[in-house]
C-alpha cells in the first residue's frame, strides 16, 4: 500500500494535495486496490460547492458504487475529464493521472484536520 | 468511501472448509447469505475472463445439500418441485423450483437424482434450513430428508479447459449429467453443470477432503491457467447468461412464468405445489416480465433497484445490474410491464437522476462466438 508523505488523508480514503488555494482530491491507493476494477468515475461539475465530509463524487467499481466525500469546503475548479474514457486510470495511477478533481478551498485551515500520513497508513492498514 | 451493505452482521459468519486457502490465496472476503466468501482473489474481471477463456475454480460450499430418499422420495419430489422429475432419471440432473402455493419461487435448485431412490438438492446458501424445514414439513409417505451441510463440501470447475482437469471418464460425462468419480484422489459426485455459460463441473465431496481436491486442482490447471474465482465474477458470468439469482431477480414473490422460465415449470403434471396459481396466472397472462437489457449509451453500470422507464414513466425495477466484462457494457434484468418486454424495447434506466437508454435483450446477454 502506497502512502505518498506529501499528501493528506481522510478517513473515507480519499487523498489531498495543495497546489496553491486549490486542493487536488482522489483516492487512495488503499481504495482502488478494495475496489479494483473501477469501470465508472462521476466526477462533480465545476462550478459545483461541496462541503467537508459531504458526497460529492462517484466511483463505481465492478461490483458496487462508491461515494467519494469531499475532503475541504469549496468551489470544484476542475475535474479529470480524462477518466470518462479512462476510468482505469484510477486503478493504474490513484496519486497521479487517476485525480478525481480540484477544489478551490474556502477554509485552507480545514487541512489541518485531515489524517497525516503516518495517521492514515494506521488506520488503513487496521 | 467503500460502502457496502451487510459489512456488519449481528450474527458472526460462517466460514467454508477453504476459508483458509481463500485467506492463502489473497481473496477480499465479504458477507454473503451469512458466509464469509472471496469476492475475488486478485480482480474480478480477470476472474472472469479466465472462466470464459481458460478455466476458473470456484468454493460453492456456502450452497446446501439436500438428500431425499426412501420408496417415495420420486412421488414426494416431483409434487413439491415445479419441474418434471419423472422425464429425468437416476444419473442425471434437472434445473428446478421449489415454489409455495401462490406460485412465488421459494428456491430455485438443482436435483440429482443419485440412485433410484435417493436424490441430492443443491440449494442457495440464504434458504438452506428454510428449505429443509419446509420439506420436512411436507414429506409424508416413506420419505426421509437430511440436511447435509456440515459434511458435504462443492467446488465448481469452469471454463472451456475445465474438461482437462478432470480424469477421462469424467470428462466424458453429457451436460446435465451425474457420477461418482475419483478426481484428484478425493471420491467425488461430479455432475456436468454450473452457473457461468461455460463447459464446466460441480464437484462434491466429503468436507474433510475438499481442502486437498481445491488446491490439487489448481496444482493440476496451472499450466493450463487456471484462476482461484471469488464470488464476483460468479455474479457477472451468471449475469451474461440471464442465469436468476434467488432474492434478487426471483424471490418468493415471484414466480417462474413472470421470470420467463416456464421451461422449467411442468404445469402438465397432475399436481405439484403452486400449480394451481401457475396456471391462473397463465391464464390471465403475467402483468410483468424480467427481461434482460444492454446499455445502448455510455453509463454508470446499471444496479438492482434502479427504475427502468419508458414513455417518460416508470415502467419497471433493475434487479441485476454489472459492467458485462465480456460486452464491455453495462447489461442487467428487471421487471417490466408486459408491454415493454419485446425485444428491441427501447427503456431508460434512471441512475442518480438521469436516465439513460438501454434495450431489451434476447437471453443469453453474451453469446459465445461458435
Amino acid at each position: 500500500m502506497s502512502v505518498p508523505t506529501n499528501l493528506r488523508y481522510t478517513k473515507t480514503h480519499e487523498w489531498l494535495r495543495i497546489e496553491g488555494d486549490a486542493a487536488v482530491v482522489g483516492i487512495t491507493d488503499h481504495a482502488q486496490k478494495e475496489l479494483t476494477d473501477i469501470v465508472y468515475v462521476e466526477p462533480p461539475q465545476v462550478g459545483d460547492n461541496v462541503e467537508a465530509g459531504k458526497e460529492c463524487a462517484v466511483v463505481e467499481s465492478v461490483k458496487a458504487a462508491s461515494d467519494i466525500y469531499a475532503p475541504v469546503t469549496g468551489e470544484v475548479v476542475a475535474a479529470n475529464t480524462a477518466l470518462a474514457d479512462h476510468p482505469e486510470l484510477v486503478n493504474e495511477d490513484p496519486y497521479g493521472q487517476g485525480w478525481l478533481f480540484k477544489i478551490r478551498m474556502s477554509d485552507p485551515a480545514q487541512v489541518d484536520e485531515l489524517l497525516p500520513p503516518d495517521e492514515y497508513a494506521n488506520h488503513a492498514g487496521e | 468511501m467503500v460502502r457496502c451493505a451487510g459489512m456488519s452482521p449481528t450474527e458472526p459468519l460462517r466460514r467454508t472448509s477453504l476459508y483458509a486457502a481463500h485467506l492463502a490465496l489473497g481473496a477480499k472476503m465479504v458477507p454473503f447469505a451469512g458466509w464469509e466468501m472471496p469476492v475475488y482473489y486478485t480482480s474480478i474481471v480477470e476472474e472472469h475472463h479466465a472462466v470464459r477463456q481458460r478455466v476458473g475454480l470456484f468454493d460453492v460450499s456456502h450452497m446446501g445439500e439436500l438428500i431425499v430418499s426412501g420408496p417415495d422420495a420420486e412421488t414426494f419430489l416431483n409434487r413439491m418441485l415445479t419441474n418434471d422429475v419423472s422425464k429425468t432419471a437416476a444419473g442425471r440432473a434437472q434445473y428446478t423450483f421449489l415454489c409455495n402455493d401462490a406460485g412465488g419461487i421459494r428456491d430455485d435448485l438443482v436435483l440429482y437424482w443419485l440412485e433410484p431412490m435417493r436424490f441430492l438438492l443443491l440449494v442457495n446458501a440464504g434458504n438452506v434450513e428454510n428449505d429443509f424445514a419446509w420439506l420436512r414439513f411436507c414429506a409424508s409417505g416413506s420419505v426421509t430428508v437430511e440436511n447435509h451441510h456440515s459434511e458435504i463440501a462443492t467446488v465448481s470447475l469452469q471454463g472451456p479447459l475445465a474438461a482437462k482437469l478432470v480424469p477421462a471418464p469424467a470428462a466424458t460425462l453429457g451436460l446435465f449429467r451425474v457420477a461418482p468419480f475419483n478426481v484428484c484422489g478425493v471420491r467425488c459426485r461430479v455432475s456436468r453443470t454450473g452457473y457461468t455459460g461455460e463447459d464446466g463441473f460441480e464437484l462434491l465431496c466429503a468436507i474433510p477432503d475438499v481442502m486437498r481436491l481445491w488446491n490439487e486442482l489448481l496444482a493440476a490447471g496451472a499450466p493450463f491457467g487456471i484462476r482461484p474465482c471469488g464470488l464476483g465474477a460468479r455474479d457477472t458470468l451468471r449475469l451474461e447468461m440471464c442465469y436468476p439469482l434467488h432474492g434478487q431477480d426471483i424471490t418468493e414473490t415471484t414466480t417462474p412464468l413472470e421470470a420467463g422460465l416456464n421451461r422449467f415449470v411442468a404445469l402438465d403434471k397432475p399436481d405439484f405445489i403452486g400449480r394451481d396459481a401457475l396456471l391462473a396466472q397463465k391464464a390471465a397472462g403475467v402483468t410483468r416480465k424480467l427481461v434482460p437489457f444492454k446499455m445502448t449509451e455510455k453509463a454508470p453500470p446499471p444496479r438492482p433497484h434502479y427504475a427502468l422507464m419508458a414513455e417518460g414513466r416508470r415502467v419497471g425495477e433493475v434487479t441485476s445490474g454489472a459492467p458485462s466484462p465480456s460486452l464491455g457494457i453495462g447489461i442487467g434484468m428487471g421487471y417490466v410491464e408486459t408491454d415493454f418486454a419485446a425485444p428491441g424495447t427501447q427503456l431508460g434506466v434512471e441512475i442518480r437522476g438521469k436516465t439513460f437508454a438501454a434495450v431489451v435483450e434476447t437471453k443469453p446477454l453474451w453469446k459465445k462466438n461458435k
